[in-house]
């Protein structure tokens, strides 16, 4: 399901003294099955362009074409709720809309709300608990009564439950512990290639949106500023700079060393692994280092 | 979703009333309540609006504000007007519905009643758009400090209302991202038969109460970490001070006042 935005424009509080203008002629499409990332400073409407993506939050002006829904600014569409299952949010800090006696019930209120049946929904409870790495009791416990990284897998299976074909992620990591944090974002890599499901995410990491994302936004003060393949935008450090953001580790360091060596190397080496494998074909079995 | 909401929110400005005194302001608006009940007659109701329409002007608060101030009680407004038009049997019979009659004096007694509740709204709008929640709680501390001599909490009292103040906004923003949250999960408390919006409140609800729970929690232990111990001996950061136009307010009041008391029938 592809998802089209077209000069859209939001600003809160419309109509008010307190109006906030957040987000200006923003177009941005992001295709079915592609993994998205949006990066950007705080405030400069990242997540509201999110909340857009299910319909939400409506555009002041401009529209909003989510598969084969369209959202006119103005417009009060009826019926959003297949909107809302095939586009599955993950707020940040998602484990804040835990309510249910038992984490099971938790994660089957999603797809209950969406009409399956609540056999179906069990069973989709049970999978999912095990997909995210939790042991099977927790289902029966209450959600308050886990740690904060269970918290947060249970709220996300919540999510998935609901079969959503569009995944959208808010700083899905954030407060994890780097284990914690790498376990979900490989389920996440996973899910997209396995499942086909078309993620979206918004980060802070340059890190997860150069291995992850096959493209990248960057928004800056509510306009999209820079769209393009992470190649393409991470090759360009002074754009970045202009923006305060920052190179991705690894690329950080390819830099430093054609610096240092002079030499260039073909192409930006997104993760370390690239990269260790870029440096290690330079090696001499006889141990001279780089040519 | 919730920021429309500007009932109760402070917005800056550095008019003359912003800048009286928040305990005058206070003692103005408490005098002024009883003060309205002066009035008993079209000169004396007609004074009454244009004292507060003119505080309004002074005030240099958008005519917007006040609109919107009105807006929750504009259906207790009516029903008012109805009530006293419909069951006043005074004066002269106006219109015959048959059913009922309604009277001239009934009318009367109906529009009356509305400019005293438009008044009185009007006038702690304009209390709280002008004045910030804290000095509001500052200032009742102070107003209500002698009381502590009868053994009364006035500093926790105070304290416990500076903090529900504090927290409204917060809240409000929690509420409003818990919404979006079940709402993204298929939850619908906007639309649909009374029973089922009821139900949706429930997942709104409970999260609600455990993060506002927690909160209090951390902010117990960041006060005790901190060293609170009540208001004992306790300096303040802000001080209020009153000037002469402080003192002027309330006299011109007090003037008004005669003058009303004067001209009523």
């Amino acid at each position: 399901m592809d998802i089209k935005l077209q000069q859209v424009s939001y600003a809160y509080a419309a109509g008010t003294p307190f109006e906030k203008r957040a987000l200006y002629d923003v177009d941005l499409t992001i295709p079915s099955g592609s993994y998205q990332a949006i990066i950007g400073h705080t405030g400069s409407g990242k997540s509201t362009i999110l909340q857009h993506l299910n319909a939400i939050l409506k555009p002041t002006s401009g529209t909003v074409q989510i598969g084969d829904k369209r959202i006119d600014a103005g417009q009060k569409p009826k019926e959003l709720k297949s909107v809302r299952q095939r586009v599955g949010i993950v707020f940040q800090f998602p484990e804040h809309q835990l309510f249910e006696e038992t984490v099971e019930k938790d994660i089957m209120f999603g797809p209950m709300n969406f009409g399956v049946p609540e056999e179906e929904a069990l069973r989709r409870a049970h999978e999912l608990v095990g997909l995210l790495g939790l042991p099977q009791q927790v289902l029966e416990k209450s959600p308050f009564d886990l740690s904060g990284g269970q918290m947060r897998r249970v709220a996300i299976a919540g999510v998935l439950a609901m079969d959503p074909e569009v995944l959208v992620l808010d700083e899905p990591t954030a407060g994890l512990d780097p284990r914690g944090r790498k376990e979900i974002m490989n389920l996440f890599a996973r899910l997209h290639r396995e499942k086909g499901l078309t993620t979206v995410l918004v980060t802070h990491s340059m890190e997860d949106a150069g291995r992850y994302a096959d493209r990248i936004a960057i928004m800056h003060s509510g306009k999209c500023v820079v769209e393009g393949t992470p190649q393409e935008v991470f090759a360009q450090t002074e754009l970045l700079e202009d923006f305060r953001l920052e190179l991705p580790q690894s690329v950080k360091l390819q830099r430093t060393i054609e610096e240092m060596t002079g030499h260039e190397f073909p192409t930006l080496y997104l993760t370390e692994e690239e990269l260790a494998e870029a440096l290690a074909s330079y090696w001499t079995p006889n141990g001279e280092g780089m040519n | 979703m919730l920021e429309k909401m500007i009932f109760g929110r402070y917005i800056p400005g550095d008019s003359i009333v912003h800048r009286i005194d928040a305990r005058a302001k206070l003692v103005f608006v408490f005098l002024f309540i009883a003060i309205v009940f002066l009035a008993n007659n079209w000169i004396t109701y007609g004074l009454l609006i244009a004292f507060t329409l003119t505080i309004v002007a002074v005030s240099g608060i958008r005519f917007y504000f006040i609109v919107s101030g009105l807006k929750p009680v504009l259906f207790l407004l009516v029903f008012t007007f109805l009530l006293h038009t419909f069951f006043t049997k005074e004066g002269t019979v106006l219109l015959d519905l048959g059913f009922t009659e309604i009277y001239t004096g009934g009318v009367i007694q109906g529009i009356f009643i509305a400019i005293r509740f438009f008044v009185l709204v009007v006038m702690t709008t304009i209390l709280t758009l002008t004045t910030t929640p804290i000095s509001i709680t500052d200032a009742l501390e102070l107003l209500l400090n002698p009381l502590k001599k009868i053994k009364l909490p006035v500093h926790e009292l105070a304290l416990m209302m500076s903090i529900s103040l504090r927290f409204i906004p917060t809240l409000m923003d929690e509420t409003d991202k818990i919404m979006k949250a079940q709402m993204a999960r298929g939850s619908d408390m906007t639309t649909g038969p009374f029973k089922e919006r009821m139900k949706a409140v429930v997942p709104l609800l409970i999260p609600l109460f455990v993060s506002a729970f927690k909160r209090a929690e951390d902010l117990a232990t960041a006060m005790e970490v901190r060293g609170y111990k009540g208001g004992e001996g306790r300096t303040r950061y802000r001080q209020l001070d009153w000037n002469l136009r402080d003192t002027v307010a309330i006299l011109l009041l007090v003037v008004f006042a005669v003058g009303l008391f004067l001209l009523r029938s």
